[in-house]
């Protein structure tokens, strides 16, 4: 499967998604642990100084960075870290694209810097 | 931003990314054959890269640190596969121990291939960086989770500054 040839946009969009999900420590701290094993929200919360609702908050941040996903088990919420082999996949090529962008960014940044200087 | 089109294959386990300078092919060629500038855009700003030995021939080795903020250092190494200056390099980059030796507990060996042509005074230049296995892949994920992130946090503000030029 390609999936090639998207929009950058919406490249940018999922980057952004993953730098704003993983800009938080709470939130860096809550995938960690979903990447050990399942977790119940309500035991997150007993983890962090704040309210139930906040780490509510917190998980659909990751949720939409797809870096989590939620399911309901009786009536616990279960958090735990994509597994899927296309998500795992799809992480690990964001991950390149992320470090490359970075990258082709301090490049561009050399490039035209020098310039001046010549 | 320079760049001009990011493709993934999901399958293949490839990442190729475009982008264009204003600037001719030799010069763009410079960034990966002059390690003093290569040192100023391999790493992140807060994990530095030092090369230590950097050979751009075939069969060569170079071998490289990036310093966390922490003091810690992680090295590097690529092997050069194929040259043509300025317009192609094709070369496989891993993790090594302290030694310069490819680490086996870090995620396994990635390959790029750059390609730089220059057109009309403006160079476009494609990376397509690829996953030697998935097993690489999932070590990368799962192993190198914390400096991953922490590496791509650190992209931010290239990011950042990217944008403003």
């Amino acid at each position: 499967m390609v999936v090639g040839k998207e929009p950058i946009r919406d490249d940018e969009k999922a980057a952004d998604l993953l730098f704003g999900a993983l800009a938080d420590p709470t939130r860096r701290d809550i995938f960690r642990r979903a990447q050990r094993g399942r977790l119940s929200v309500s035991a997150l919360a007993r983890e962090y100084p704040i309210s139930l609702a906040a780490v509510q908050k917190h998980v659909a941040v990751l949720e939409r960075a797809e870096l989590v996903s939620k399911q309901r088990v009786g009536r616990e919420s279960i958090v735990r870290a994509e597994t899927g082999a296309l998500k795992r996949a799809h992480a690990a090529l964001n991950r390149l694209e992320i470090l490359w962008r970075g990258r082709v960014g301090r490049m561009e940044q050399i490039i035209e810097a020098d310039k001046g200087d010549s | 931003m320079p760049v001009t089109d990011v493709n993934k294959d999901l399958d293949a386990l490839t990442m190729k990314i475009t982008a264009e300078f204003d600037a001719g092919a030799e010069r763009v060629w410079e960034m990966w054959s002059d390690p003093r500038l290569l040192e100023r855009w391999w790493g992140p700003p807060n994990y530095p890269a030092t090369f230590v030995e950097h050979d751009l021939s075939p069969g060569a080795r170079v071998a490289y640190f990036m310093t966390s903020p922490e003091g810690q250092k992680y090295h590097g190494w690529w092997q050069i596969n194929e040259v043509e200056p300025p317009n192609r390099l094709r070369f496989e980059d891993g993790f090594a121990d302290e030694e310069g030796k490819p680490n086996e507990e870090m995620p396994g060996p990635s390959s790029a291939v750059v390609t730089i042509a220059e057109a009309d005074g403006v160079t476009t230049m494609s990376i397509e960086s690829k996953f030697a296995s998935r097993e690489g892949m999932e070590e990368m994920l799962e192993m190198g989770m914390e400096q991953g992130m922490t590496e791509a946090l650190g992209q931010i503000d290239g990011l950042l500054a990217g944008q403003r030029a």
